[in-house]
């Protein structure tokens, strides 16, 4: 698929410390990005440069085939972002914020005003439309800021840890959204979070920074296979397994390790061709199998394996999909 | 090259300006101001006299301010009496340094608030991902304090003739204001400081946090004005029309250098890596 932003070895210094180092990447268009991290990753340094607003100190970035240390200006007129802090004139209303956005976007006086009832009305702002946005929940703020992003109808959409400081409630309604938008609408979204479920739900594509380092890229799935070459079965037991049934398991070839959870016998194979035979010998061996059930890794294994692999290793590695 | 965003740069003026209206802290002072210094403070200057009686004014007090003047200007004078020469002398050139107070302290409060204000409630960064150039932004922020300064001063310089005027009229006996130094002092200085007092709250900006620390620091701009206002009267000089327009050349020259220096201390880089 065309990729629609391309970072070549991006760098980026403030004083003595780089808040992002060779950072490459490629962003299909029309997919969601998760840019994972801790904070102080690197990650709005990241959106900063692709969006011309800091220039980098090393490598090159293309946005839409533009590049934005020379086309800042333009980049920002096709693209959206949600800053980590909503960025709301607070004195203004709903309504006003929106029509000051619009102009600067250059949206034509007659669609703005449709344009934004209609975005209102999608974020179910529209009742409060001519309030002060001072008075509004973190929530509302939060909802009137991505309407704001999505105004001149971007081609991409920065969302910079768009749940963070939201209730249950309120992060959810937002990662809906996202995924509206997404799904439904096509658009390219660049989501910066450290939310590793909301990550997993949400992203085809995902970048773990760490230091400002990539430390891996790809699907969630992708970087699974990557780091667990093995897969993990739960066999579900009438009751805690005999020594035959233990030992009827260990004696099959690609079986690597075993572990007793009560009735549930948990295997470790080398690869899923091994999971019939485990099951047959459980069954010659006298076990009565109620369930088998391979265990997926999940994006939170990913991202703490990778975490746990830096600090083990101290040392500078990455994984690519 | 693309066209100015002159749409994107409107709206940021209304904008701010819109906000400026819902905060008191803001308008309130740019109406007290002209309202004492171009209103109050010379209808107490003219009337005190003419309230006090005749033994109110003593030549005595007049005379080193006579001294200064060019005779030409003094020339036409001679009819009036100590109490119109003390109206004419001190509504025309007493007080003319008063009236560049106005101007400096409106650009320099609107610039803290455009400017530091989006840092302090925290919506420069939205602003700074907007597709305005940072030389569209640097301008239409530069216009949100510019051009109301000067509004108002031109304003308070109506109202001042009307007050100085009205107020003289039972003393002097015909309309007497303005005289000729006020032309350049309203139309070349007065311009010229409202954007040397941008400029000097522009680098100012870019290190302040508040907009109330930006204002106190943007305090110092009076200084030079009570300096000419001092030393006018002690008598230790006298502004003409001449040396008014050196002068404003000078004010030009420097505000525009700071305005030229502000505009590489406001690049977007740098606004960000400050918030």
């Amino acid at each position: 698929m065309d990729p629609i932003i391309v970072t070549e070895k991006l760098s980026k210094r403030f004083g003595d410390n780089w808040a992002v180092r060779d950072l490459s990447l490629s962003v299909p268009r029309g997919q969601v990005f998760g840019f994972l991290g801790p904070n102080g990753a690197g990650k709005t340094t990241t959106v900063r440069l692709l969006n011309g607003i800091l220039e980098p100190t090393e490598g090159t970035a293309r946005v839409m085939a533009l590049d934005p240390a020379l086309s800042g200006s333009d980049i920002r007129l096709r693209t959206g972002v949600l800053t980590e802090n909503p960025s709301l004139y607070e004195a203004l209303t709903a309504r006003e914020n929106l029509r000051f956005f619009g102009e600067v976007y250059g949206v034509g006086q007659m669609l703005l005003e449709s344009r934004i009832d209609e975005l209102l009305q999608r974020f179910g702002l529209l009742e409060r439309a001519d309030e002060k946005t001072g008075a509004y929940s973190r929530g509302m703020k939060q909802r009137l800021a991505i309407a704001r992003a999505l105004l001149h109808e971007p081609d991409i959409l920065f969302l910079d840890e768009p749940t963070a400081g939201l209730d249950p409630a309120a992060a959810r309604a937002v990662v809906d959204m996202v995924q509206g938008l997404s799904r439904d609408q096509g658009h390219t979204i660049f989501m910066c979070t450290h939310n590793l479920v909301e990550a997993e739900r949400l992203c085809d594509l995902v970048g773990v920074i760490h230091r400002g380092r990539l430390r891996a890229l790809g699907s969630p799935a992708d970087l699974a296979r990557q780091l667990w070459h093995n897969l993990t079965l739960e066999i579900d037991l009438h009751g805690p397994p005999s020594d035959t049934v233990r030992n009827s398991i260990l004696n099959v070839r690609g079986v690597e390790d075993l572990r007793i959870d009560e009735h549930l016998a948990i295997v470790q194979v080398s690869d899923a061709d091994v999971t019939p035979v485990v099951v047959r010998e459980v069954v010659s061996a006298g076990g009565q199998v109620y369930a088998v059930r391979t265990r997926e890794h999940g994006l939170e294994d990913v991202y703490f394996a990778l975490e746990h692999e830096e600090v083990d290793a101290g040392q500078e590695g990455s994984v690519n999909a | 090259m693309r066209n100015w965003n002159w749409r994107g740069m409107r709206a940021v003026i209304a904008k701010d300006l819109a906000q400026v209206k819902q905060n008191t802290m803001v308008w309130l002072p740019m109406i007290i101001l002209p309202v004492i210094l171009q209103v109050l403070m010379p209808l107490g200057m003219i009337l005190a006299p003419q309230l006090a009686g005749e033994a109110a004014v003593d030549m005595g007090e007049i005379e080193p301010l006579l001294k200064m003047l060019p005779a030409s200007l003094v020339a036409g004078m001679e009819e009036f009496s100590p109490e119109a020469l003390w109206v004419v002398l001190s509504s025309s050139y007493l007080f003319a340094p008063f009236f560049l107070i106005v101007p400096i302290m409106v650009s320099s409060i609107l610039a803290a608030d455009s400017i530091v204000g989006e840092k302090e409630r925290k919506t420069m960064e939205g602003l700074l991902y907007t597709p305005l150039t940072d030389s569209e932004l640097y301008v239409a922020k530069a216009l949100v304090a510019v051009i109301p300064a000067l509004s108002i001063s031109l304003g308070s310089f109506i109202l001042y003739t009307l007050v100085v005027n009205i107020a003289g009229y039972p003393v002097v006996g015909r309309i007497f204001f303005p005289t000729a130094i006020w032309w350049p002092l309203v139309f070349w200085l007065a311009p010229a400081v409202s954007v040397a007092g941008l400029g000097v709250t522009v680098l100012i900006s870019s290190k302040a946090k508040t907009f109330m620390q930006a204002q106190q620091l943007g305090g110092v701009l009076v200084l030079p004005i009570v300096g000419w206002m001092v030393a006018q009267s002690a008598g230790v000089f006298f502004m003409g029309q001449s040396l008014m327009i050196l002068v404003g050349l000078f004010v030009w020259a420097m505000g525009l250098w700071l305005i030229w220096i502000g505009a590489r201390t406001l690049s977007r880089s740098n606004l960000i890596s400050r918030i």
